[in-house]
């Protein structure tokens, strides 16, 4: 199972330009997550500083109980052994061809022997679907396949934690979808920790459990997937939607008065999103993803917390998978701020029937050729007591488990 | 990074944060320490196991080849016109049976060294600036890093012992071959006598000028080596960084080069009594 990574209070400043402040979050352990935000709001920065490579000004980064932020050098190189990066434009060693980059981390921390490596990296070179390019040299191939490459090499030591930049910068829809997939599948396979950082909202709303977005050097919000996919938040509806008007501007601030003018001539721009929908499942054959039980649990339990529509949401998806109710647990309490909206108003009961509703007619229901069953004869002479554990699908019964 | 150049929310009312205050200067201390940092941290790991020795031949042949012609060809000319310099000065004051071994003393000392160390720096430096820079932009070090394999360990130690020890080899082709060089020309072109030129060897030079010139070059190579790497691993972003970081690079080590040599000179001529 994956590690959890807990980042408290992180600040982060080049020169006199904060990048962002304050952050404080929990990757779940075995959890999926991605964090949005414009291009140029540091997401690669917080990306980095998470594996050490930026020392943050303040704040911690606790992984399996190193503090990544502080720690000494050496125990630096150790801890990133937990991590495989997955770089935005694969950093592979140009002086080395697939195979030999993919090999890389094992030849350097394991004493595999070369056929042992070998079948390693064939594996994980068709996982990401390169089988039979590993001659080819970095500078030869398209940009999508270095960083599938360098996808591949992020997995070779079986990382508890993976870390990508951008999956989907220079990918096509389609491998985009592909890639989405794969990091679904490789969670369900090796239950590893993935926080996926990126701008491309297609992403954000069929892969993860969590998201989480940053903007103006601040994180906006950090939670299960149906709370910012619900979020009224203008900067998050505008971001979901890739639209002109809202708070985030071309040059990343937008001041005060172009927003009003740009709302007084659009008007209140409408704040719908769009529909939430349903996260991908592993492909057929994989196992199924432990993460998504414990999230279950996890959502569960602080279900009382979170704001109304995100309630509902997380409710009727579970209600799709036929989930059992959720109980109120023993220590629930009616949280304080949650009152009705002032423009809420009481259903009228007298008018949900139609006006042109009208009562059947009692006596016609059956039809005049109805003949009552004859009792008797309805089990089959061969007809057994099916095996009464509940929700046993008996074998002998087709479509069975095999 | 994008995220540099963006404005910072709030903007001037931020307070700078400690350590980022700009005192005229600092940006130059700064990369002093770093250098130094750097210096400490390849002598440190060169003792450290794993050993890359497959890294370290590759270099060192890289470098050798690279050095081996031109500095022969550099040392020829410069070794005859220290002696035909000499040669003129010493027949004007009648003291012509010195010029072999004034001519050994500045060839050893100082030529062969500072010529090896110009040639690391500007033919071997310059490649291996370029090589890391390159590979600092791409991120590979970054990803190298990741991979829990320190960059510094796995490559600028091999890269920075090959400089040094291809300085101390060839310091001594080198010196035999400026020698060689300023007897020809002495022997062939002054009409000097050969048995004056060999025999003043032993009267003013002796065994500790060819101990600094070794100590020199070796010192001349880590200091080449090291610069190379130390531009090369802090290139301004883009492909323009890494071609200002060669040309800094090569500046820098000249400029080290010759002050180092001023005080390794001073301090050699202090404790070492001069023959004779």
């Amino acid at each position: 199972m994956g590690i959890e990574v807990v980042v408290e209070g992180l600040t982060k400043s080049f020169g006199r330009h904060v990048v962002w402040q304050d952050i404080s979050l929990s990757l779940p352990a075995g959890e999926v997550s991605v964090m949005l935000g414009p291009s140029g709001t540091g997401k690669t920065v917080f990306l980095k500083s998470l594996v050490g490579l930026i020392r943050p000004d303040r704040g911690q980064v606790l992984v399996d109980g190193i503090d990544i932020a502080h720690c000494s050098e050496r125990k630096l190189y150790a801890a990133r052994k937990l991590f495989g990066v997955m770089f935005q434009d694969g950093a592979l060693f140009g002086s080395l061809n697939l195979f030999d980059n993919i090999a890389f981390p094992l030849r350097e921390h394991t004493k595999y022997t070369e056929a042992e490596i070998r079948r390693i990296v064939l594996e994980k070179m068709e996982m990401v679907g390169l089988a039979g390019d590993g001659h080819k040299f970095p500078g030869e191939i398209s940009g999508g396949m270095r960083k599938r490459a360098g996808l591949a090499r992020a997995l070779v030591l079986d990382p508890q934690v993976i870390l990508c930049d951008e999956p989907d910068s220079g990918l096509d829809p389609v491998r985009t979808a592909y890639l989405s997939q794969l990091l679904i599948d490789l969670n369900a396979e090796i239950d590893a920790t993935i926080l996926i950082v990126t701008h491309d909202i297609q992403i954000a709303r069929t892969v993860p459990d969590n998201i989480g977005m940053l903007f103006r050097g601040n994180l906006i919000m950090f939670g299960p997937r149906e709370v910012l996919l619900t979020s009224a938040n203008p900067v998050i509806t505008q971001f979901v939607n890739g639209r002109r008007a809202g708070p985030i501007g071309m040059s990343e601030e937008k001041d005060a008065t172009t927003l009003a003018l740009e709302e007084a001539r659009d008007g209140a721009a409408s704040q719908e999103l769009p529909a939430l929908v349903p996260q991908l499942d592993p492909s057929p054959g994989m196992p199924e993803r432990q993460a998504a039980k414990r999230r279950r649990a996890r959502v569960m339990s602080m279900l009382h917390t979170l704001p109304v529509p995100a309630q509902e949401a997380i409710v009727s998806s579970l209600g799709a998978g036929s989930q059992p109710v959720p109980t109120e647990p023993d220590d629930w309490q009616e949280p304080a701020g949650r009152t009705e909206p002032d423009d809420w108003q009481e259903p009228d009961d007298d008018t949900t029937e139609p006006d042109d509703w009208q009562e059947p007619d009692d006596d016609t229901t059956e039809p005049d050729d109805w003949q009552e069953p004859d009792d008797d004869t309805t089990e089959p002479d061969d007809w057994q007591e099916p095996d009464d554990r509940p929700g046993r699908w008996p074998s002998h019964w087709p479509g069975g488990p095999r | 990074m994008t995220t540099q150049q963006t404005p910072a929310p709030g903007g001037a009312q931020e307070p700078p944060l400690p350590g980022t205050g700009q005192v005229p200067g600092a940006g130059a201390l700064r990369q002093t320490g770093k250098l130094f940092a750097l210096a400490a941290s390849v002598l440190w790991l060169s003792f450290k196991r794993p050993f890359q020795a497959r890294e370290l031949i590759e270099q060192f042949w890289f470098i050798a080849s690279v050095t081996i012609l031109p500095s022969m060809l550099v040392s020829i000319p410069f070794g005859a016109v220290i002696t035909l310099q000499v040669g003129s000065l010493t027949q004007q004051l009648g003291a012509e049976s010195f010029t072999g071994a004034a001519s050994v003393l500045a060839v050893v000392q100082q030529a062969s060294p500072l010529i090896v160390a110009l040639l690391i720096a500007g033919a071997g430096g310059s490649a291996i600036c370029a090589d890391i820079g390159s590979r600092t932009i791409r991120e590979e070090m970054e990803a190298m890093e990741v991979m829990g394999v320190s960059p510094i360990q796995r490559l600028i130690v091999p890269r920075v012992m090959a400089a040094s020890l291809v300085a101390v080899l060839l310091n001594g082709l080198v010196s035999v071959v400026g020698v060689l060089g300023g007897y020809f020309f002495f022997v062939y072109l002054q009409h000097g006598t050969p048995g004056a030129f060999l025999a003043s060897f032993s009267s003013l030079a002796q065994l500790p000028d060819l101990y600094i010139s070794e100590i020199k070059a070796l010192i001349f190579g880590f200091i080449a080596g090291v610069v190379a790497a130390h531009r090369g691993l802090n290139p301004r972003p883009g492909p323009k960084g890494v071609g200002e970081a060669v040309n800094q690079s090569v500046v820098i080590s000249f400029l080290l080069l010759f002050f180092v040599n001023l005080i390794l000179t001073a301090i050699y001529l202090k404790i070492v009594p001069p023959k004779g």
